[in-house]
């Protein structure tokens, strides 16, 4: 009896240290939207900064996240499907294959800040590119190429290998059983786990702090090699360098809650297509 | 037929070339980091890298000493650790052997979720809310030390530290189980003394990738741990990382500079700890993992 006593015990304290992170995500969730909830509107949206964001909007932070997360996919996603499609269907065993398996693996734990470095002597300085949009995006693109790689690979492997087989048996070519028999079952798989490496760009600060970012432009960028604003720099800058961090709460809460709302939303609907091809999708 | 052969080679052409990018960029980051950072050896010379002092302007002497930036990053980086690893662990087990399949179904995307939430975010709150409550819970002049970055990064690496233990987990085979519980095991027993020992090299993969992600965040702990760059191992004092450092001092320096290629070098040592201890979690993972 007293071991099942303990037992019992036991399984709570488990349940407490997993709720207990449940509570304080929904703790930070709670708190960005109860304290912004009241900043967002009409004009906190699309209004320009004023008096060094303590007034007006974030419009232009809105837009130039925006540009990048497109510069970012435009990319990162042929390159990374791409390859996917090479590992998965082309590669064989041997040294090659091995090599990138490891650049991959290196790749996705290199710190975000290194990819900062990295992008200001390569694109920024090395290239001309000068602080831009299209340096941020391709520092951000080598950020996610791993998380586009893995997930793509991953929805390529799902797909049965008798659909492969009936094709090539048919007479039709390597390629050909790619693109027709393939890809079509793959393609939706492969997209939602890159938009999970999307929601991650949007929302990285470190990259972007030395390849691109710029806390006040008076007006939108007008070519790729413009500088931008973007949400999560806003939000650094309004936290931590403002003379007067107090009285701007309400904009840094603002700021905070649209930039949540932007990659949770983004993440959501990853994960929602990938269930509904879940349940469609049955071998 | 011979366009077909053709489009065929061309086909194999365009993707092994994409996959070869991976290996490109590799060697470029490589390449460029060393690239703005060798001059250092020559003029200020590599020796003062270790020194004890971090005081790139002064108008005296500017020293640049990693070991205060290496002591930072390490403080945060045990603390996060410690405080990561059982709520991670328990998380994984209770997660993969305890809950309802309900529970599972609410439990993995929520968790999942706090993966998503941008670092500059969480920075946020903990500037905001945390900073405050470590004052007044410790008594503290300042809430901004080593302790509120560690709680945030340790928030920060269990998504990670659940997600790969969870699989780790879910790999043992049933047969493990089946025997515990025919030799009379409890099902709680069986958890402690069969699945998580059978499970433990996936188990330490996860928590050195966690590690990974912390010792490597930036925006975080840039904005809560103060950023003094002393020599300290208490939990209660103001830190500054190396990450922390390159963020909040390279929009700042003039290109070329002593300062500009000392926190180049920084970035080297950041990049080859955490290539260390991914080459090491994926070592222990094929190791003990391919058995399963």
């Amino acid at each position: 009896m007293t071991s099942r006593g303990s037992e019992t015990f036991f399984y709570w304290m488990m349940r407490g240290f997993t709720y207990f992170i449940v509570v304080v995500i929904a703790y930070i969730i709670i708190d960005i939207i109860w304290n912004g909830i009241g900043v967002i509107g009409p004009d906190f949206l699309f209004e320009y900064p004023r008096k060094s964001g303590a007034e007006g909007g974030i419009w232009p932070a809105i837009v130039g996240t925006f540009y990048l997360v497109i510069g970012t996919i435009a990319i990162a996603l042929p390159l990374g499907m791409a390859s996917a499609i090479y590992l998965s269907e082309y590669a064989r065993q041997g040294r090659f294959t091995r090599m990138i398996r490891l650049a991959i693996i290196t790749l996705a734990g290199v710190p975000s800040i290194v990819f900062g470095l990295f992008g200001l002597g390569l694109f920024v300085l090395f290239f001309q590119f000068g602080a831009s949009i299209i340096a941020g995006s391709l520092t951000l693109a080598c950020m996610i190429l791993p998380t586009i790689i893995v997930a793509s690979e991953e929805a390529l492997q799902a797909v049965p290998q008798s659909l492969r087989e009936g094709s090539l048996a048919l007479g039709a070519t390597k390629w050909e059983t790619i693109y027709k028999n393939v890809l079509p079952y793959a393609v939706p798989g492969m997209l939602t786990g890159s938009i999970l490496g999307i929601g991650r760009a949007a929302g990285e600060t470190a990259p972007i702090l030395l390849t691109v970012a710029a806390f006040y432009l008076p007006k939108l960028p007008s070519s790729v090699f413009d500088q931008v604003m973007a949400l999560p720099y806003h939000l650094f800058v309004l936290a931590t360098q403002h003379p007067d961090a107090e009285m701007v709460r309400p904009m840094q809460y603002g700021t905070a809650l649209v930039l949540l709302i932007l990659v949770l939303a983004v993440n959501l609907i990853a994960i929602m297509i990938r269930s509904h091809y879940r349940k469609k999708t049955k071998w | 037929m011979k366009s077909k052969a053709w489009k065929e080679k061309a086909a194999k052409i365009v993707f092994s070339s994409a996959s070869s990018t991976a290996i490109l960029i590799v060697l470029l980051i490589f390449l460029f980091l060393f690239k703005e950072a060798i001059p250092f050896i020559k003029d200020p010379g590599i020796s003062k890298l270790f020194g004890t002092s971090w005081r790139p302007v002064s108008f005296q002497e500017e020293s640049f000493g990693i070991v205060p930036l290496l002591t930072g990053s390490f403080l945060v980086t045990i603390l996060a650790t410690i405080v990561a690893v059982p709520f991670g662990v328990i998380g994984a087990v209770y997660i993969s052997e305890v809950s309802s399949k309900y529970e599972r179904e609410f439990l993995k995307p929520f968790i999942e979720l706090l993966a998503g939430i941008p670092s500059v975010v969480i920075g946020f709150f903990g500037l905001v809310v945390l900073a405050p409550f470590i004052k007044a819970v410790f008594g503290l002049q300042s809430g901004l030390t080593a302790l509120t970055g560690a709680l945030l990064l340790a928030l920060m690496a269990i998504p990670t530290i659940i997600s790969i233990s969870e699989d780790a987990i879910n790999s043992v085979p049933k047969t493990y189980k089946e025997a515990s519980f025919a030799v009379g095991a409890s099902k709680l027993q069986t958890i402690w003394k069969v699945t998580v020992p059978a499970s433990i090299s996936g188990i330490t993969a996860a928590v050195m990738l966690g590690m990974g992600r912390v010792i490597g965040e930036t925006m975080a702990v840039l904005m809560v741990t103060g950023n003094a760059a002393i020599t300290t191992l208490s939990p209660f004092e103001s830190v500054r990382t190396m990450t922390a450092t390159i963020a909040a001092e390279m929009g700042e320096v003039p290109f070329g500079s002593d300062h500009y290629r000392a926190l180049f070098w920084v970035g080297i040592a950041l990049l080859i700890i955490t290539f260390g201890l991914n080459m090491i979690a994926q070592k222990v993972f094929s190791r003990y993992g391919g058995r399963q």
